[in-house]
Parts: structure tokens; C-alpha cells; sequence
């Protein structure tokens, strides 16, 4: 009765939803190293998707593929289909550019540029737009505002982005991240060099960022994918093991690897 | 507690030990720096500034004009040479040739240039420079003082640049940036502090080269800023005039002894205050 009313709530829930970006039978390798196997998944709107998963698991390299951060490396590479909006982002003749600007990142580690936090924000922006003055600055307040940054930066915005708190820093880089206006927001393990207080910050904003953004988050820390998430994706050894709606997989998963994974049974 | 106090013991000994090395170093520095100053501080007078190398047995008081301008010339023109092609490679070192081969092989001869003794430079650029046009000059000297520069800047340029973190590249990366933009805005920017410093340490080793001098630029003895003549330059008068038997020659030589090493000392203190600052923020 119970799986059945959890079933109904997933099909129920998927219906309304529409997919951002989805994998077909993707495929990893470091080298000869396979890291991630036959991987399908859809990433919906509008929604937060957490990856959660032991270390090493694969869930950081399926986040790095969404954005293309591999093809940095020449002995990486994928295959398969990354789909986003309906066209496949692993096709060669892809301009990465226009990739990563719909689709930002956010580090595990803050990672403001040598510059003062105005220049931090400007310099994505100016990438793929032509902005005036009065327009830039706009943008600039626009995306400190939505990284609830504003308040605390507004006096200082010509001082360097290095001075600010360690949680001021990685609001710093959403907010870098969103100015861009992409439309998928991938978050590495954004708090786990932060505080407390930092990241309950980061994960409230979270949740405000999600009417306007997709987000696609991996975390270590199971208690905030249950918190943050709408969806969850547990994986083991480069598999998706399960998928599905986030309150499902944490109270009733249907596979006996997920449930002794979020109960702590190992990982 | 005889653990403790053995742990103490042991603490004490390495630490009267460094302290004793520290002195030690300091000691010959400081001795070095006192008597540069007590001997040279003597000679330091306007003429100094204003009149030419003199000719043994002059009537009147003797400068170092044309030796202090000819050493300018040569260290700002090797400078200006040596310093865009050693960022160049050492940007290409860094960021494209971290892991190949060229990348390897350049490091590798970079390093032997780094360490090649400067008179072996200066006998090159006698060789291929010096012999083919038929006379000393002042172009072969800065010929020579570049390629010291240059494997220095490469040196330092990479090393800067390694220091900064790849998440850095990442990010801007992640934004969409090209590659030239993350080079450009990013990873230099992160370093310039390093790559200026430096492109001071270059300049201040080869202000005091003699060595690769001697065979390229030689001397002389009167004011001269043409590039293709003989140029005189502090080292190699310092070289000339404290040889010397006469007392006027090697009070001058002593004052250009000093000049350098304020010069250098300048230069070490400018690189370091840069240093600092850059990474305080």
C-alpha cells in the first residue's frame, strides 16, 4: 500500500515536471580507468537534484560532465548523450563556451579571482555580453542580490573578492556563477570547507535560487541532500543505483544498497 | 618528565645551532655591506655623477658618468629583450607544455642556461656576435646580459604560475572563459606579484655581471651611447680600476662597488616589499 502511494507520488510529481538536461547511456573513463557505467538520468527544472553516494563513487565526475570541466583533461573523456534542451552537449562541434554559459559551476572550495568582488562578477558576464556601464552595474547588484551578498558587499564592491569570509567567498562565486543567467547551476560540495552558519546560509539560498534555476548538487553530507533536495540520486562504483523523488529514497528506497547506504550502514 | 626534559634538551642544541649558522651568515654579510660602504662612501661626490672615467695620472678628480649611463643602457635594453620572450615561455611552459615533451626538453636546457657560468654567455655571444661584426660593442652586451635574463624569467614565470591553484583555472573555466582569457585575467594576474619580482631579481643579477661583459661591450673611457661602439659599464670599470696601481682609480672603483650594491639592495628590497604586498591581500 505504502510502495504503491510512493510510486503514485513519483509519477504524480514527474508528470508536472519537464527535463532540463538528461543522460543517455553515458560513459566515463579516466584513461583506461571506466568511471562511470551506462548512466540515464533526467534533471528537472526548476527542481534540486542531489548526488549522493560514497567517495569515489562518481558522483563529482557525472557533475563535471554536465559543464564539460573534462574536456580540460585530454585523458578524459565521455560517451554517450548529455542532452540539454532537447540537443546533445558531448557532440564535438559543441562550443564549450556556450555550454558553460548555461550551465555554471560552483567548487567545493571558494574560489574568488584575483580581482576586486565587482571585477569577480563583471568578468563572466563580459564573456558573453556586451554590457554598458549603468547596465553591468546592474547586473552586478542583481547577482549579489540573489547570493544574498549584497548587504554585506554593497560598501565594499572595488575591494578585493580574497577579502571577504570563507561563506562570503563561495556566495561570491554564486553569485559570479548566476550572473551569467544560466540555466543550470551545478554545486561541487559547496559547503563543506564552510561553517555551520555559512552553510545553512548557502543552503537557504538554495532554495531561493531554485524558482529561477535548475540545480544539480553533490554532496557528502546526506542530512542536507534530504533537506535541500527534490530529487536524489544515489550512486555506488560509477552506477546509479536509485533514483528518484528525495523524501521516497529517504524514507522508503526500494533498493536494499540505497537503504543501508542513507542509514549508515556503510559509506 | 625525563622525556620532557630530554625533548628540551634536544630543542635547544638544533636551536643554538641555526642560530649559530644565522650569525654566522649574517656576519660575513654585514662585513661585506660595512666595509662596501666605509671604503666607498668615501669616493661618492658629485663629480661622481657628473664626469667621466679618467686616464691615469689625470690633474682633474675623475666620475663614473659614462659607466653608470653605458650600465643603464645595457640593463634596461636586455631587460626589455629578455623579459616579453621569458614570460612567453614560461606561460608556455605552465599552462600548454605542463606534460610534454617540448614542455620537458625546454625545462630541462632552461635549467642548464640557468646555471651556465655568465663568462661561458659572454664567449658565445663573442663568438657569434663580437668576431662576425669585427669590433666590441655595446649591442653585443645586451645581447649577452638578455640571455642571462631570459632563462630567469622563464624560471620564475613558471614556478608563479604553478603556484596558482588549478581550481582557480578551473572556475574562470567554468564560466565560459577561452583559454588566452584565463592565462591572461587569471592565472597572470594571480601571479604578477611573482613574475615582476622576478624580472627585479633578473635586472639586479645583471647589473653587477662582469664576466659577459668583458668579451661583448669591453669599456671605454669616454662618453659613448652608440650601440655599435665599445660601452663602458659599472662592472667592468670597477674590474679595470681596482686592478689598477693608481690611489684615484681604486677610490672610484670602491664608490662604483658601492653604487651597485645599493642599486642591487634597492632592487631586492622593491622585489620583496611587491612580494608582500600582492600576497597580504
Amino acid at each position: 500500500m505504502n510502495d504503491t502511494n510512493q510510486t503514485m507520488k513519483m509519477n504524480e510529481t514527474a508528470a508536472a515536471l519537464e527535463p532540463q538536461m538528461a543522460f543517455r547511456k553515458l560513459d566515463f573513463y579516466y584513461g583506461k580507468y571506466h568511471a562511470l557505467k551506462n548512466i540515464n538520468l533526467e534533471i528537472y527544472k526548476k527542481n534540486v537534484t542531489a548526488f549522493i553516494g560514497p567517495s569515489g563513487c562518481g558522483k563529482s565526475t557525472l557533475l563535471r560532465t554536465m559543464n564539460r570541466m573534462y574536456d580540460l583533461y585530454p585523458e578524459q573523456r565521455a560517451t554517450g548523450e548529455l542532452l540539454l534542451d532537447g540537443s546533445n552537449m558531448l557532440d564535438r562541434n559543441v562550443d564549450v563556451t556556450v555550454l558553460r554559459a548555461k550551465v555554471g559551476m560552483v567548487f567545493q572550495k571558494p574560489t574568488p579571482f584575483p580581482m576586486s568582488i565587482y571585477e569577480n562578477i563583471a568578468f563572466g558576464v563580459r564573456l558573453h555580453e556586451k554590457l554598458g556601464r549603468a547596465d553591468m552595474e546592474e547586473r552586478v547588484e542583481w547577482a549579489l542580490r540573489k547570493a544574498a551578498l549584497w548587504d554585506e558587499a554593497k560598501d565594499k564592491l572595488g575591494q578585493s573578492g580574497m577579502s571577504l569570509s570563507g561563506g562570503q567567498q563561495q556566495r561570491l562565486c554564486i553569485a559570479r556563477g548566476i550572473a551569467v543567467k544560466p540555466e543550470v547551476l551545478l554545486l561541487d560540495e559547496p559547503t563543506s570547507a564552510l561553517d555551520p552558519i555559512s552553510t545553512m546560509r548557502i543552503e537557504e539560498l538554495i532554495g531561493e535560487l531554485k524558482e529561477e534555476f535548475t540545480i544539480a548538487i553533490v554532496t557528502h553530507n546526506m542530512q542536507q541532500a534530504a533537506r535541500i533536495s527534490d530529487f536524489t540520486a544515489y550512486m555506488y562504483l560509477g552506477e546509479m543505483v536509485e533514483f528518484g523523488v528525495t523524501d521516497q529514497i529517504f524514507i522508503k528506497p526500494t533498493k536494499k544498497a540505497t537503504e543501508d547506504y542513507i542509514t549508515g550502514r556503510f559509506g | 618528565m625525563e622525556l620532557r626534559q630530554k625533548r628540551k634538551l634536544i630543542n635547544n642544541l638544533a636551536l643554538s645551532l641555526s642560530l649559530a649558522a644565522m650569525a654566522f651568515g649574517l656576519f660575513w654579510l654585514a662585513w661585506i655591506l660595512f666595509t662596501t660602504i666605509e671604503l666607498g662612501i668615501a669616493g661618492v661626490s658629485l663629480d661622481l655623477f657628473t664626469r667621466m672615467t679618467p686616464p691615469p695620472g689625470a690633474s682633474e678628480p675623475g666620475g663614473l658618468l659614462n659607466a653608470i649611463a653605458g650600465s643603464v643602457i645595457m640593463v634596461a635594453l636586455a631587460t626589455a629583450v629578455g623579459t616579453p620572450v621569458g614570460i612567453l615561455a614560461g606561460v608556455y611552459l605552465a599552462e600548454y607544455g605542463r606534460h610534454t615533451w617540448l614542455g620537458h626538453a625546454t625545462r630541462f636546457i632552461n635549467d642548464i642556461l640557468l646555471s651556465a657560468p655568465s663568462i661561458v654567455i659572454g664567449l658565445f655571444i663573442y663568438a657569434i656576435y663580437v668576431a662576425k661584426m669585427g669590433n666590441f660593442s655595446g649591442m653585443a652586451g645586451v645581447f649577452a646580459l638578455a640571455l642571462i635574463v631570459v632563462p630567469v624569467v622563464i624560471s620564475t614565470t613558471e614556478n608563479m604560475l604553478k603556484l596558482v591553484p588549478d581550481t582557480l583555472r578551473e572556475a574562470a573555466f567554468a564560466l565560459g572563459a577561452p583559454k588566452r582569457v584565463v592565462i591572461l585575467q587569471v592565472a597572470l594576474k594571480a601571479s604578477v606579484a611573482g613574475v615582476i619580482t622576478g624580472i627585479l631579481l633578473a635586472v639586479a643579477r645583471i647589473a653587477g655581471e662582469t664576466a659577459p661583459l668583458l668579451f661583448t661591450a669591453l669599456s671605454n673611457q669616454f662618453w659613448s651611447l652608440d650601440l655599435n661602439k665599445p660601452m663602458a659599464s659599472l662592472p667592468v670599470t670597477i674590474f679595470k680600476f681596482a686592478m689598477s696601481p693608481f690611489k684615484e682609480w681604486q677610490q672610484i672603483a670602491w664608490a662604483g662597488v658601492f653604487l651597485i650594491t645599493l642599486g642591487v639592495l634597492g632592487l631586492n628590497i622593491l622585489a620583496r616589499v611587491l612580494f608582500r604586498q600582492r600576497h597580504k591581500n
